[in-house]
């Protein structure tokens, strides 16, 4: 037969944010890789929000930095305003979120593929898998093409049999008016893959020059900017910012849209689809928040080289002429002019539950996936996926162990096995409320937690892995000498605590116990701390937040210690429960399905009671006696 | 779910036996023994002494002398569980068990699960492979009891409160949840003030279930008994027998005993709970029936039924009923008014003889003929297991409780961070564990409760 017939080591399919983490990691690991997308000139989209991270998004972003992803890196070369999140509230959930300039994210993005070693870049539509008794083998395209890989990545995002609605027109389109891939979802049923429906949406975009600014509230940046990447100096991203705006609707835009409800695809039942509830149509808010009498609108530049504006807040799917009335009730969108209508898309994902910790399929060697298409919402929920799905997909080339980063080491983590645990009706996007652990897992430690977890893969350098063992060093140093250095009850030292605001001292203290003062920190007692040498800011503010909040930071220790212990305890993923006596029935089943890979994931599966656990751990302790 | 920590529990059954003990297992049990213990010996110190020793001091709560004890100190891995055990052997009887159990768990044990001395037994490679199959027996029956045991022992108001102090401590986490999931979306302004007020309202209410809890109200220890029988049959009169005490009011006339009247005795060592009813007899008059639903609801929760027969009658309507209810139920059957004369009609004897009971036993209320034999048959009902749960009983009180003052301590340390000006994300942390707690007591896991609250309660997104 005339066609093409090409061999790789890896094969992603797509090129969102996802894939392009997973084909670079695997590329960057050696593994000849290629990367497919049915438009070159969409690689690494936004096709939603111009923005990256955001609360806990941006400790997704952090992290995948740690391991040695590139989204951080990428963000920091395109970002037009940034901005440090809840700066008052405690440090595990500060969050940074940036402005991006879209073309240019994409752009850079693309350069950094193009220019990588190991990775080809092909444009088409892969139309099915390929499998061998339960073994992937690769992949073939809507041409007919066939190429054989060892390991496949299906980053397909929002693409599978995407559909693009509002009001009663819809298109059978991916986002943006990109084309569809309507054909692999038929394939990956054929082979037993559980499919789900989801459906998302985003604002429309206005014109620039069509907003009255004069009735917006300004809102800056910051003005000492932060950057993602661990490796960017801070100063190189300093710079001039541009700025988003504030308005809100009001009751007469409220009005619009009720009286035009019954035209929205999504009351009328047009839309099947699963939506979010975290992130609702304007109509949605208004109907479920009925007592609001405002919502808010913020106006975000979607890049510097281009007019178009970003109506956050008030994505919908109503028809367009409803779009238009409703948007110029908006104070300062009087007269506005739409460039791109706001729509709602449906398409394709799995039910994640098949998928190994690793994102691997559990019925499917060698066949791994990551983001929208797992069921999750969002550019950095779709990195941080991607890049382990890469990461697994490649060590699985290589013979080597799979990598679980579990949920005391990340948001990472927490969201992978949310994911894979938990059952999941709708769009999964991450929120630091998910995270147990949260106060470790903060975003100003990423690189303390996961640098040598990228090291040991093979994405992070000798280099950069050593500056971070340094830095813990001195970090652990300086805690040290601080919880050493007492300072007596003297004239100077309690002068200086009355101008601080701070009560004297009866005894002596060490300058570990003043920072704890609620009052007080590292940086404010600098003058009655004469040997202290000088140390770079996030070093500064390491010691700071461990000092400060030792107590807490113990607790969540020790808690991490029982979570472990249940963690080590592990199970064979191929283990028949309907085996075990005395297992209740809903719990057998639950296991069946789940096939958990440890006792902690099986007891944080709905259905699976502590008893269940104990007569699992029990049932396990004999089998292991007997094979002795 | 953790596999090293202390656990306690009272080792020895429900009778009233003169010497009770309560056994810890885990790796903290001894160290934990030995800030409680008073030796005689000042200098003694149980983390010091060898394996397998026994000591002789007191136990105390804080400053007070709770009881003077025993305590074997056996080191791992030559115990039972191959975890350090300790077991403190203190005067019987339950009121010295349930004292010092408190104090065991106050100071950091956690009370064990249904058979879970014996699990860690097993886990840990000290009971042989044969006997595995009965520990997840154990794990299951034990487990099956408690969780009903537990909702029953709540039924009533108590688990309302505890569902009105969740309901508001997840309003609370959902809004700080939601407002650093989205600050530009909401405020905080004000709300630490408001948290305070939540806050100190639900101590006080926690502060309130404990102490009923402590009164015996969360839950009535013993083996749930109801007597049944027909208006006059002399369930009163036998009640009072038994106590040797005019505690019911006994009249001649029928439906006097309008209200449960609840008892709690000891036979030989075995609690009893025993409640006199109303009977179970329908009834026109509205005061009587409320106390005759009320009877039968406990007579369905019982673990033991009496049924007294009044055999100087001819057995009614009421004494068909309640044989009928007896079907499928632990039942002793008192033949009442033996003193009297009159021989009971044949059909009646064989109505009698059909009750699925081992114990038919002919009593005379009024003289206290008969009422030996009751209590030797109740003892030989326990000790044959037929009876049982005494212990079990107090257990799931006990984690109750633990798991309500757990509550009450996680929101004093919300109140402590709001006071030392702690970031508001960490109220979370201690709210959570409030949370988890008390849903530990009403039988509720987290599960996605706070996603689904922020989501429901809050409007946010892009």
């Amino acid at each position: 037969m005339n066609c093409v017939e090409e061999n790789y080591d890896v094969l992603v399919v797509g090129a969102g944010h996802a894939g392009c983490e997973a084909a670079l990691a695997a590329a960057r690991l050696g593994l000849n890789t290629i990367m497919f997308t049915v438009s070159v000139d969409s690689i690494a989209l936004m096709p939603c929000n111009p923005n990256i991270g955001g609360s806990s998004k941006g400790h997704l972003v952090r992290e995948i930095d740690a391991l040695g992803g590139e989204m951080g890196k990428n963000i920091d070369k395109t970002f037009i305003q940034s901005k440090m999140l809840n700066g008052s509230k405690g440090p595990a959930v500060h969050s940074l979120r940036a402005q991006a300039d879209k073309r240019d994210y994409t752009q850079s993005m693309r350069n950094v593929l193009e220019n990588t070693d190991n990775l080809t870049i092909r444009q088409a539509e892969i139309s099915e898998i390929i499998t061998d008794n339960g073994i992937i083998t690769g992949a073939k395209t809507f041409s007919g093409a066939v190429y054989h890989a060892r390991a496949v990545v299906l980053c397909t995002g929002t693409y599978l049999r995407a559909r693009c609605i509002y009001g009663d027109v819809s298109n059978p389109t991916g986002p943006n008016g990109l084309q569809a891939a309507n054909h692999l979802t038929d394939s990956l049923k054929s082979h037993g893959i559980e499919m789900y429906r989801f459906k998302t949406g985003t604002p429309a975009r206005v014109d620039k020059r069509s907003i009255d600014f004069s009735k917006l509230e300004e809102q800056k940046g910051d003005e000492r900017i932060v950057p993602f990447s661990f490796s960017t100096n801070p100063e190189d991203v300093q710079k001039e910012q541009v700025s988003c705006w504030l308005t809100y609707t009001n009751q007469e835009t409220h009005k619009i849209i009720m009286d035009n409800i019954n035209r929205s695809p999504l009351f009328s039942g047009a839309i099947e689809g699963t939506g979010p509830r975290y992130c609702p149509s304007i109509e949605d808010k208004v109907v479920r928040f009925a007592d609001k009498e405002r919502h808010q609108v913020f106006i975000e530049p979607e890049g510097l080289y281009t007019n178009e504006m970003y109506l956050g807040g008030m994505s919908s799917s109503l028809p367009e002429d409803v779009q238009y009335a409703m948007y110029r009730t908006v104070p300062g969108l009087e007269n506005v002019k739409i460039v791109r209508n706001a729509y709602a898309i449906e398409y394709d994902c799995i039910n994640p539950r098949q998928l190994l910790p690793t994102l691997e399929f559990k019925a499917i060697k060698g066949l791994f996936s990551g983001g929208q298409f797992n069921g999750s919402s969002g550019y950095e929920e779709a990195a941080a996926q991607g890049l382990m799905a890469g990461i697994n997909a490649s060590l699985y080339v290589l013979g080597r162990k799979q990598v679980i980063i579990d949920r005391s080491q990340g948001y990472i983590g927490v969201l992978i096995d949310d994911l894979v645990t938990k059952e999941n009706h709708e769009p999964y996007r991450m929120m630091t409320s998910r995270a147990e652990y949260r106060l470790l897992l903060r975003q100003d430690n990423a690189d303390l937690r996961l640098t040598k977890t990228g090291y040991d893969i093979g994405l992070v350098s000798e280099e950069r892995y050593r500056a971070v063992i340094r830095k813990q060093e001195i970090i652990a140093g300086e805690i040290e000498r601080l919880k050493n250095t007492k300072v007596g009850a003297s004239n100077n030292i309690q002068e200086f605590l009355e101008s601080k605001g701070s009560a004297c001292l009866k005894t002596a203290a060490s300058l570990a116990e003043l920072i704890r003062r609620p009052e007080l920190d590292y940086e404010m007692i600098k003058d009655i701390d004469i040997e202290r040498k000088p140390l770079s800011d996030d070093v500064i503010n390491q010691v700071n937040i461990e000092i400060k909040y030792e107590g807490y930071i113990a607790r969540q220790l020790s808690q991490v210690q029982q979570f472990k212990k249940l963690e080590n305890k592990k199970l064979d993923s191929e283990f028949d429960y309907t085996v075990v006596p005395s297992l209740r029935k809903e719990a057998v089943q639950k296991l069946n399905l789940y096939k958990p890979l440890s006792i902690g994931q099986a007891s944080r599966i709905s259905g699976v009671s502590p008893a269940d656990i104990s007569v699992l751990l029990v049932f396990l302790e004999q089998r292991r006696r007997k094979k002795e | 779910m953790n596999s090293e920590d202390t656990i306690a529990a009272i080792a020895t059954g429900a009778a009233n036996s003169g010497i009770g003990i309560i056994r810890l297992s885990g790796d903290n049990a001894i160290s934990l023994a030995d800030k409680i213990f008073v030796p005689i010996k000042k200098e003694k110190r149980l983390i010091n002494v060898k394996s397998h020793t026994i000591h002789y001091g007191y136990i105390k709560d804080e400053d007070n002398i709770v009881d003077e004890v025993l305590v074997s100190v056996m080191k791992a891995p030559n115990t039972y569980t191959r975890e350090n055990v300790v077991e403190i052997n203190c005067h019987g009887g339950m009121i010295v068990l349930k004292n010092i159990l408190d104090v065991v768990l106050k100071n950091g044990a956690r009370a064990a699960e249904a058979g879970e001395f014996t699990k860690r037994a097993f886990l840990n490679g000290r009971i042989d492979l044969s006997q595995a199959e009965a520990v997840i027996d154990i794990i299951n029956a034990k487990n099956d009891y408690a969780l009903k045991s537990s909702v029953s022992q709540l039924r009533g108001n108590i688990s309302e409160k505890i569902k009105e102090i969740r309901g508001a401590i997840l309003e609370k986490l959902a809004y700080i949840e939601a407002a650093l999931d989205d600050p530009e979306h909401i405020e905080m302004n004000g709300f630490n003030q408001e948290l305070l007020i939540t806050v100190k309202d639900i101590e006080k209410k926690l502060e309130d279930l404990l102490k009923s809890s402590d009164n015996g109200r969360i839950i009535k220890e013993g083996i749930q008994t109801v007597i049944l029988g027909k208006p006059n049959a002399g369930k009163s009169s036998f009640l009072n027998a038994l106590l040797g005490e005019e505690r019911a009011i006994v009249t001649d006339i029928e439906g006097t005993t309008r209200d449960a009247l609840e008892e709690h005795i000891t036979i030989h060592g075995i609690s009893l709970n025993i409640i006199d009813t109303a009977g179970i007899r329908n009834t026109e008059n509205i005061v009587e029936k409320i106390g005759i639903d009320k009877a039968r609801k406990m007579a369905e929760d019982a673990e033991l039924i009496i049924y007294i027969a009044d055999t100087s009658r001819p057995l009614d309507d009421n004494d068909r009923d309640i044989i009928e209810f007896l079907n499928g139920k632990r039942a002793v059957v008192l033949l009442n008014k033996s003193d009297l004369d009159g021989e009971m009609l044949p059909q009646d004897k064989k109505l009698i003889a059909s009750i699925d009971t081992g114990y038919r036993i002919k009593i005379s209320a009024k003289t206290g003929y008969g009422i030996e034999e009751f209590e030797n048959a109740v003892k030989e009902m326990f000790f044959a297991g037929e009876i049982d749960f005494n212990d079990q009983i107090y257990i799931t009180n006990a984690r109750h409780k633990q798991n309500i003052s757990d509550a009450l301590e996680s929101v004093r340390m919300v109140e402590a961070a709001i006071e030392n000006q702690m970031p508001e994300d960490f109220f979370t942390i201690d709210l959570m564990n409030g949370y988890e707690a008390l849903g530990r007591v009403i039988g509720e896991a987290v599960e996605d409760d706070l996603a689904d609250k922020i989501f429901s309660s809050f409007c946010m997104g892009k």
